[in-house]
């Protein structure tokens, strides 16, 4: 996409002039455009934005996560998902509507400790990220290792399509569950886990740069398999 | 002995020009465990500066329902001046916690984190004159290391008067000797300042002079954050042309 300009900014930093939608990490001040982070600034078509470097997950409604169970009361699990704000699982999502806390024992299905991949489910500024377990591949993960990553990088570790997921999974003969507040859980063998571990750490650290893919490929001692 | 503050060349004790700058040094991201960190060397100062945060406010009901609570804290350690400093927050030390915090305040979107808290620690573990301003650069370096959206950078540095003259960025000496000093923190991208003091009397013609020295030193301030954040985060590398997701 040749009308795309980009440029590498920090806070403060001016990036455009003009009549333009500011898409994200932008404050807009009459006609101009200003970075609220350290990160990409891309001016196209559909606006200005940026793309952060670092930062904390703020969660979205619809997003994969992976959290971990710290704590139980009678109606709702609270679960840590790598954010500023504690997510619920509410007893219902699991057990029904029907659920009764006389009858049903919530450490019956989630232990504190136990990791569990959710999507939000609701969320605003006014109150905190609510979870849900429905769909495909959700729930309690038994095994795993489990590796956190800036959770800004997480789209890069996706890769556009998913390509970049892909080559790894492929090339390391492991599953990957990425959660978007930078939780990923590696399952395969050991070899494979640490041959993953390593091109995460890579994708992390270069996440910035051009021919990222062709990067982890050759980590991976892979030729170009993946388009 | 007493000091010569400027001597008929117009250098200052330590050499320097009126309008020069003490040598400055900016690290960003020196801290592991903290979400952003900044380690600054502004003269014989050391000061490392790490934020916390956004996270759960605890006590809860500090916690406001529309916005993030900043919390500040200057320190000095026992080993940074010449005599022992007892570690116990001194008087001074509250007062440029909250002028720090203040400092800050205009700069970081607070109102993009609801209900949480932004915790910015800073340790001077060397001091000499102008700890509040190298403070403020080192702190709003590491906010912007931490990911917290910020309307812009904050940089600062003092002017002053010694020996009858309005001189840029006071060291130790000059500071207790001289007769003036004046710390300014400004947003530079929106030319708006965000803290400004002045202790001792200043004529206008000098005050205006001073104010513009001041100006000036921020702005120098502004290009060294602003390579010190380009170089964690970019070093050499050219701009992405793949798209994610």
């Amino acid at each position: 996409m040749p009308d795309i300009r980009r440029k590498y900014v920090i806070p403060g930093e001016l990036i455009a002039e003009g009549n333009y939608r500011p898409v994200a990490n932008v404050l807009r001040v009459g006609e101009k455009y200003y970075s609220t982070r350290v990160g990409m600034a891309e001016v196209g078509h559909e606006g200005v934005r940026v793309i952060p470097l670092s930062g904390p997950y703020i969660p979205r409604v619809d997003d994969l996560v992976v959290g971990k169970v710290v704590d139980y009361s009678a109606f709702a699990w609270e679960v840590d998902i790598n954010s500023c704000f504690f997510a619920f699982l509410p007893a219902q999502s699991v057990f029904g509507r029907d659920y009764s806390p006389a009858e049903d024992s919530l450490t019956s299905k989630f232990a504190v400790g136990d990791m569990l991949a959710a999507k939000i489910f609701a969320f605003d500024r006014t109150r905190d990220p609510l979870l849900g377990l429905a769909g495909p591949g959700l729930g309690r993960i038994p095994r795993g290792e489990i590796v956190k990553i800036t959770p800004t990088k997480v789209p890069r570790l996706i890769g556009k399509r998913g390509s970049m997921i892909r080559t790894i999974e492929m090339a390391t003969n492991c599953r990957l569950t990425i959660g978007q507040n930078g939780v990923v859980v590696i399952n395969g063998s050991p070899d494979g886990v640490l041959m993953s571990l390593k091109a995460i750490k890579l994708v992390e650290e270069e996440a910035h740069t051009a021919d990222l893919t062709q990067k982890v490929q050759a980590l991976l001692g892979q030729r170009g398999a993946t388009a | 002995m007493t000091t010569v503050l400027l001597d008929d060349r117009g250098l200052r004790h330590d050499g320097r020009r009126v309008d020069e700058l003490r040598p400055v040094k900016i690290e960003v991201g020196v801290l592991k465990n903290a979400n952003g960190s900044a380690y600054i060397e502004f003269g014989k100062n050391k000061i490392i500066a790490a934020v916390y945060g956004p996270k759960e406010v605890h006590p809860k009901h500090m916690a406001l329902p529309d916005r993030a609570v900043l919390r500040c804290r200057y320190h000095m350690s026992p080993f940074s001046t010449d005599t022992r400093k007892n570690p116990a927050p001194s008087r001074r030390e509250i007062e440029i916690s909250k002028v720090i915090r203040e400092a800050l305040e205009p700069a970081v979107l607070l109102y993009d984190y609801p209900r949480t808290a932004i915790d910015v620690f800073l340790e001077v573990l060397q001091s000499d004159g102008g700890s509040r301003c190298a403070s403020i650069a080192a702190s709003s370096v590491a906010l912007a290391d931490a990911g917290i959206n910020m309307k812009d950078l904050v940089c600062a540095c003092a002017a002053g008067k010694i020996a009858d003259q309005v001189v840029l960025d006071l060291d130790d000496v000059e500071d207790k000797e001289g007769s003036g000093d004046m710390p300014l923190a400004m947003m530079p991208n929106f030319e708006q300042v965000t803290l400004f003091q002045l202790d001792g009397i200043l004529s206008s013609q000098q005050f205006k002079q001073a104010f513009s020295f001041a100006l000036d030193g921020c702005k120098r301030v502004y290009q060294l954050q602003k390579e010190a954040l380009m170089k964690k985060y970019f070093g050499q590398g050219e701009p992405s042309m793949e798209e994610s997701e």
